[in-house]
């Protein structure tokens, strides 16, 4: 048994070690709001953050977590009151939606670290993450909302 | 696609008829049934229902369900048709609740023939359907308050749910929906005039956002069904290929494999995870049968579309005499053009869940075609099509990639063969590796001038393999692939001689739909070849164009907003403009791209875009749906191609399929003209006109025009 701190409970999974962190948590935990999209850690579908940190869960094996606290979608806010949710809601950044738990994970991450990111900022903390709809334009627009928001 | 009714269903919209019944709650339950509901449609070939038909059911616990006929893939179904409904019924949007709606005949799309999302029609094909469902809806429940009130139903008002009588008594919708239910259907509701709308052109917030900022948002990927086992697949690596034999002896050993199924796919690994399934999948040591295309490489395609152009090609537009116009011209122009296979590479691989029991099978799909999917489970899995219940999920992309049901059967293979439900996930490799590409296109155009400068002729030969044949051949017996002469046959400009001619020339692998269809193929053509002329008669292309668009007022007013906008002809320092105008699904487009070049290479800084698209819905959605498209243009444009080496892909995954990113994404500025005409699509148009003013601002700029895509293999990217 593997024992993971996601969102904040201790829980137990029985997978394999060298099981990526991605299919951990969506097949043995059901949390869903992670997507697969590569396997590749090219596309950030499936960014959660560990210890506050973004990292692309397809590509790392869940032995290597060990206690360090995992976020994911599910767990940023129980009522989508997160700044960068709020954002994406003013803004109605998602199309298919697909990339967006993603997105909101980098950058929920690069919020935390630089609270009035510059676009060089944006561009360097959002780059890993595709989205094929093309709503690159709405998210540097949300984050600088979200930055607002925060900022109160 | 474009809307031409061609997959063999007339187009029915104007003999609807409505009918109700009561429903089990008791509440009104209202469907738009169509003439021949029940029977086969041609598109599916062996799809019949027993579920009931309904758009919209009205519960007495108030709650209102729209059955929502169209997948929602990203491009705002999910709100926009509520908004059609809502404006008739009386009842705010926030209070429909959105069910996908099952396959059925009477969700048959009017302008494609079958239960399709594609083609930038969601929002037309609702137009009138989906108004009148409310509308109905709303004169029942209305003549069913006044009649238990007494009072005259014209003096009696609606809003949110609510109905008021003169005396201001009130009844929710919920109070009257069984009454309502008994009441006798009106045939001609009227509907609203446009300046009496409230809800149809004011921007609304997407009814999906808020699913899709926290995680819960089900896709195809998230299904979970109790007992569910995750299926992975080896498909063979020669595009048309077959497995010879195999040896599992090895995968089967490993912890967690249920079972290896020989599918008509390839080879399924069914495991307790999906990881798993792919570890062992990995482990399988199959020997392939190579197929017809062992030898199919990039050459091989690009020769035998050039020998194909050769034939004469089916007319599909003559005016004049190009070739005598040719003939006597002062000044003959010509050119060649070329355009590489595109791969879709939605964000969500695809998948499919298959749930094959005795007593029926349940498939749970992000799909755009109901009806075929749900034929094809049937097929896989032996059963009648009655039998086989499908789900749509919400769609992580379309982009056309969903018109196909390659990633079905396997999926009702596996299940049928374990008796449990099986989610089936491809890789991003497989993903990348067997698509519908977008077809190829090798494209020769001509024009002439006569002595005074006049263009005098435009003759388009086309040659490319055909969508249609594969996926509908009933519908190109006899015509045209419509869906390869977009953006051609329309060509709007007012020369005397012109000639469009199509030559169907297949290359031995399937090619599919892609976001825009051969509107993204043609006006690249089209709209190069159309500066090309310009700068061969030293004209500022937006007058060139301009002066033979006299009779499109509507393409005028575009170019003219799009060339203000843009300060056309006048770039900031360092930079050059391209201009294209196309119309495609109603809708009329002219697009003008910045551009710098910066040590030989193409940097993209703005696309500047404006649309009349007639009558919008929700208005953040069209300028939404503008931006994605130009992105998804612009991705193709600057790296999209797909080599093919031994019939086999090269590209696998995204670092060798290069799509936009945050850091290469130009910025878009969209214009949308106020218009009460017609809603016209716009999902798609926008995606085909970024490639030609690309192109033309890099002629701008540097002299050089660019013939074939993408710009990286002019390592101009």
């Amino acid at each position: 048994m593997t024992k993971l701190n996601v969102n904040g409970k201790v829980v137990e999974v029985d997978v394999d070690p060298e099981t990526p962190l991605l299919w951990v948590l969506r097949d043995a935990m059901g949390l869903t709001g992670t997507k697969f999209g590569c396997g590749m850690a090219l596309c950030g579908a499936c960014t959660v953050h560990l210890n506050g940190s973004p990292v692309r869960s397809c590509q790392l094996p869940v032995s290597a977590v060990g206690d360090q606290a995992i976020t994911t979608i599910e767990g940023l806010s129980p009522d989508r009151s997160h700044p960068v949710q709020q954002a994406w809601i003013e803004l109605d950044v998602p199309q298919c939606g697909y990339c967006q738990s993603g997105q909101i994970m980098s950058a929920s991450a690069l919020l935390a670290e630089k609270p009035r990111p510059s676009d060089a900022d944006i561009d360097a903390a959002m780059s890993g993450n595709i989205c094929r709809c093309g709503t690159y334009q709405r998210i540097r627009a949300a984050i600088r909302r979200a930055a607002e928001i925060k900022a109160g | 696609m474009s809307a031409n009714p061609v997959f063999g269903k007339e187009n029915v919209s104007r003999r609807d008829f409505l009918k109700t019944s009561a429903a089990v709650s008791g509440g009104l339950l209202i469907a738009i049934a169509l003439p021949g509901c029940g029977k086969k449609p041609a598109a599916t070939g062996e799809a019949s229902f027993i579920e009931p038909n309904a758009w919209l059911r009205i519960g007495s616990d108030n709650s209102i369900t729209f059955f929502c006929d169209k997948s929602e893939m990203g491009q705002g179904v999910y709100t926009a048709l509520p908004m059609l409904l809502a404006e008739e019924l009386g009842a705010s949007v926030a209070q429909i609740k959105v069910e996908f709606a099952p396959p059925g005949d009477q969700y048959i799309n009017n302008l494609i023939g079958g239960q399709i999302t594609g083609g930038s029609t969601s929002v037309r094909d609702g137009w009138e359907k989906l108004r009148k469902a409310g509308a109905t809806a709303r004169h029942l429940l209305v003549a069913a308050a006044a009649e238990e009130w007494g009072v005259d139903a014209r003096g009696c008002k609606v809003a949110d749910g609510v109905i008021v009588s003169p005396q201001y008594k009130k009844l929710t919708f919920g109070q009257v929906a069984g009454a309502a239910a008994k009441l006798p259907v009106p045939k001609d509701v009227p509907l609203k005039p446009a300046d009496q709308f409230t809800v149809i052109g004011r921007s609304q917030r997407r009814k999906d956002t808020p699913s899709k900022v926290d995680g819960s948002a089900v896709y195809g990927i998230d299904v979970k069904l109790p007992g569910m086992l995750h299926a992975t697949l080896a498909q063979p690596p020669t595009l048309g290929g077959g497995v010879k034999t195999f040896n599992d002896e090895k995968a089967r050993a490993m912890p967690g494999v249920v079972a290896v199924v020989l599918t008509s796919s390839g080879v399924a690994v069914v495991a307790d995870s999906w990881w798993r399934a792919k570890k062992a999948r990995d482990a399988l040591s199959i020997e392939w049968d190579a197929g017809p295309n062992a030898q199919l490489n990039d050459a091989k395609i690009s020769q035998t579309l050039r020998k194909g152009a050769a034939g004469e090609g089916k007319v599909a537009r003559s005016e004049g005499d190009v070739n005598a116009a040719i003939k006597s011209a002062a000044r003959v122009v010509r050119a060649d053009y070329e355009l590489p296979l595109l791969a879709h590479a939605t964000l969500e691989p695809q998948n499919c869940t298959a749930d094959v029991r005795d007593d029926g099978v349940d498939i749970y799909v992000p799909t755009q075609v109901q009806q075929i999917a749900q034929a094809t489970a049937a097929k896989a899995a032996g059963v009648d099509a009655a039998k086989v219940k499908v789900h749509t999920t919400f769609l992580g992309g379309g982009f056309g990639r969903r018109l196909e049901v390659d990633f079905i059967p396997a999926a009702v293979e596996a299940s049928k063969a374990v008796k449990r439900p099986v989610k089936l996930v491809w890789t991003r490799e497989d993903d990348m590796t067997h698509d519908a590409y977008r077809p190829p296109a090798f494209d020769q155009v001509t024009a002439a001038f006569d002595a005074k400068g006049n263009l005098t002729a435009w003759k388009l030969h086309l040659t490319g393999p055909s969508i249609t044949a594969r996926m509908f051949p009933a519908a190109v017996e006899k015509a045209i692939d419509p869906f390869a002469i977009e953006a051609a046959t329309n060509y709007p400009y007012d020369v005397p001689n012109v000639h469009v001619d199509y030559q169907q020339q297949e290359i031995g692998i399937n090619v599919g739909y892609w976001r825009s269809v051969s509107h993204a193929l043609n006006c690249y053509v089209a709209e190069s070849f159309m500066d090309e002329l310009a700068f061969a008669q030293r004209k500022n292309p937006a007058d060139f164009r301009k002066a033979l668009l006299g009779k499109h007022p509507r393409f005028l007013k575009v170019l003219d907003l799009v060339t203000r906008e843009a300060r056309f002809g006048y770039p900031r320092r360092g930079h050059a403009h391209g201009l294209a105008v196309m119309e495609g699904y109603g809708t009329y487009m002219a697009q003008v791209a910045e551009i710098a070049l910066i040590d030989g290479k193409v940097k993209v800084t703005r696309v500047y875009c404006a649309a009349d698209c007639g009558q919008q819905i929700n208005p953040d959605t069209v300028v939404a749906q503008i931006e994605s498209s130009v992105l998804f243009g612009y991705s193709a444009l600057m790296w999209g191609e797909i080599n093919l080496q031994g019939g086999r892909v090269q590209q696998t995954n995204f670092h060798d399929y290069r799509v936009a990113r945050m850091n290469d994404a130009p910025r878009v500025d969209v214009y949308v003209i106020d218009s009460t005409e017609a809603p016209g699509g716009i999902g798609e148009p926008a995606t085909a006109l970024v490639a030609p003013a690309v192109c033309n601002a890099i002629f701008s700029a540097s002299g050089r025009r660019l013939r074939s895509l993408p710009l990286s293999r002019h390592r101009m990217a």
